[in-house]
């Protein structure tokens, strides 16, 4: 099946001559979730600003659905919903207003029930006659996101969409992203909260420095680089690590009530029969005992050495 | 040819329009019509005819003018320019509206509000001054081509600007002093023959002239060429326009 986005090449050198994208190539699957991680200033909303045709590249191809966002911009852009980082609205116009100009902006007719089920989908429809400049800066990001949507974009971008917004308003976020996708929408989205990710994608891409450092499918890319950790309730709390254990590396609670064990997954041994023996021989007994895999966060200052 | 967009671009700046009614109708209306007052009615009786036209009724055209050109300036760099500033640009940049779209709803309701301007102040003008129109279809059209005209300069001036200042800049000092020695208060043949040569070479003196010959049927030059130079303008702005969007100037990174 044709991709719902095809990158390849693409680099873009700004004026200044800092290079902000650096030979990009990546597929977004139709329908997908697609999660771009990467630290400040590695290039993501570059990407996302020329794959919407706010920024000129410098080299290489974008295609929307088979349409070369250039040489076939504007059936490229019909599709295309995009939901930027910074706050920018309209200050004197009404909410519904402000969100049926997006409409026909994108060439689609007029649609009042259209606009009324989507302000409503994000807690607006209170607010549909009062002035922009009167509300506060969550409902501003609802309207950006409702003027996303006024247009049934295929493909939808969500620039760091949850930075900076109240728990209420990335629960309705990610319920109307959850309803977008069963609909077939693929969404591409930026985000500093991993765990939300971690939660949403269905696959990951680390992006650093202009670079694509990764793609992989969240559960693989989990599991494969993952390390997990073993816990260890004891049964009764140890004042210090007995010397026998010192060759695993073990971490000891302050309270002394729980030993924690890294190991790979990855690894041919994981050490976890030799730790248990050694436990036993030192006479350390245990209440109970659990596993976690590690957090994309994890994976992701590994991979670029630095936390987000 | 997308109409919705079109149709969006129009309503959302006519919108802005009716929001500020005082500021943006009634404040030019009235401060036009305070001309018409002191030099029609108040001292206009104590000036000579101009070739046969009560000197009130001669400013008419030329003052209208003054505020078809600052008005369709404004608007239209404030429309383009307003958007660049609060960002909201994005949307416009990632629509999939060509130029083309873009250019013909800004300019057309940034030219659309200030003919009905010119037009209240013919009226309001009426009431003051014995006015007559010899050609009203020319009239019209010279008063729609100076409108769409200047509505692209502004929407050139609006793209160009980076700030609030430059966005006056143009208005104020290039429009206005232009207007005043252009010929609105007075015929150029009554100048010394260096300053009526060194007036010749005013673009606002053809648009002044052109647009009096419609009222009066008599012009200081030639209504060819006024409508020659309108149209030469008109082109000019309609080339920079093409250049803007096929550079990205000021507009994308």
């Amino acid at each position: 099946m044709e991709a719902a986005i095809e990158i390849s090449g693409l680099s873009k050198v700004y004026a200044s001559g800092h290079k902000a994208l650096d030979g990009i190539d990546l597929e977004i699957r139709r329908g997908e979730i697609f999660a771009l991680l990467g630290p400040n200033g590695a290039g993501k909303t570059t990407l996302i600003g020329i794959v919407c045709g706010l920024i000129r590249k410098s080299a290489g191809t974008v295609k929307v659905f088979g349409h070369d966002n250039v040489t076939s911009a504007l059936q490229a852009r019909k599709l295309v919903g995009l939901v930027p980082q910074e706050l920018a609205t309209d200050a004197f116009e009404t909410v519904f207003d402000t969100v049926s100009f997006s409409r026909g902006l994108f060439g689609k007719p007029p649609a009042p029930a259209f606009v009324e089920k989507v302000l409503s989908d994000l807690s607006l429809a209170d607010k549909r006659k009062s002035k922009i400049m009167t509300l506060s800066g969550g409902m501003k990001r609802r309207v950006m996101i409702a003027k996303a949507l006024s247009h049934e974009p295929t493909v939808l971008f969500l620039d760091e969409p949850t930075a900076g917004v109240d728990v209420e308003l990335r629960r309705d976020m990610w319920n109307v992203v959850r309803r977008l996708k069963a609909e077939g929408v693929t969404i591409i989205l930026t985000t500093h909260y991993i765990d939300e990710a971690e939660e949403m994608a269905d696959r990951v891409g680390i992006i650093d420095k202009g670079k694509l450092v990764l793609v992989e499918e969240k559960r693989d890319l989990m599991q494969k680089l993952g390390k997990k950790r073993l816990t260890l309730e004891l049964a009764a709390p140890l004042a210090a690590l007995p010397d026998e254990l010192a060759r695993f590396d073990l971490q000891l609670s302050a309270d002394g009530s729980e030993l924690v064990y890294s190991y790979d997954t990855r690894g041919e041994r994981t050490g976890i029969t030799a730790l248990l023996s050694s436990l036993a021989a030192a006479g350390v007994r245990f209440r109970d005992l659990r596993t976690a895999e590690s957090s994309l966060e994890e994976i992701f200052v590994s991979l670029t050495g630095r936390q987000q | 040819m997308n109409t919705h967009a079109i149709r969006a671009i129009y309503a959302f700046e006519m919108a802005r329009t009716r929001r500020t009614l005082l500021q943006s109708v009634v404040s030019p209306v009235l401060a036009t019509s305070l001309y018409f007052v002191v030099f029609g009615a108040a001292i206009g009786s104590r000036i000579a005819e101009i070739d046969g036209v009560s000197y009130g009724a001669f400013i008419v055209p030329g003052l209208v003018m003054l505020t078809l050109l600052t008005q369709s300036v404004q608007n239209a760099s404030f429309g383009i320019y307003f958007p660049r500033f609060i960002g909201t640009i994005y949307e416009l940049l990632s629509a999939p509206v060509t130029a083309t779209e873009i250019v013909i709803g800004y300019v057309g309701a940034a030219a659309t509000k200030s003919v009905v301007l010119a037009l209240l102040i013919m009226v309001t003008a009426a009431f003051f001054v014995p006015l007559q129109i010899a050609h009203p279809f020319a009239m019209l059209g010279f008063l729609v081509l100076t409108a769409i005209t200047f509505s692209l300069l502004g929407f050139v001036i609006g793209v160009w600007a980076d700030n609030f200042e430059k966005l006056q800049l143009v208005p104020l000092l290039v429009i206005t002093p232009l207007t005043f020695l252009g010929g609105t208060f007075y015929s150029i043949d009554v100048l010394p023959p260096v300053w009526r040569a060194i007036s010749l070479a005013n673009p606002v003196v053809y648009l002044v002239n052109g647009f009096r010959w419609s009222f009066y049927g008599k012009a200081d030059v030639s209504v060819w060429l006024c409508l020659a130079i309108t149209f030469g303008f008109m082109l000019a702005c309609l080339a920079v326009i093409w250049w803007i969007f096929r550079t990205g100037y000021r507009l994308k990174s």
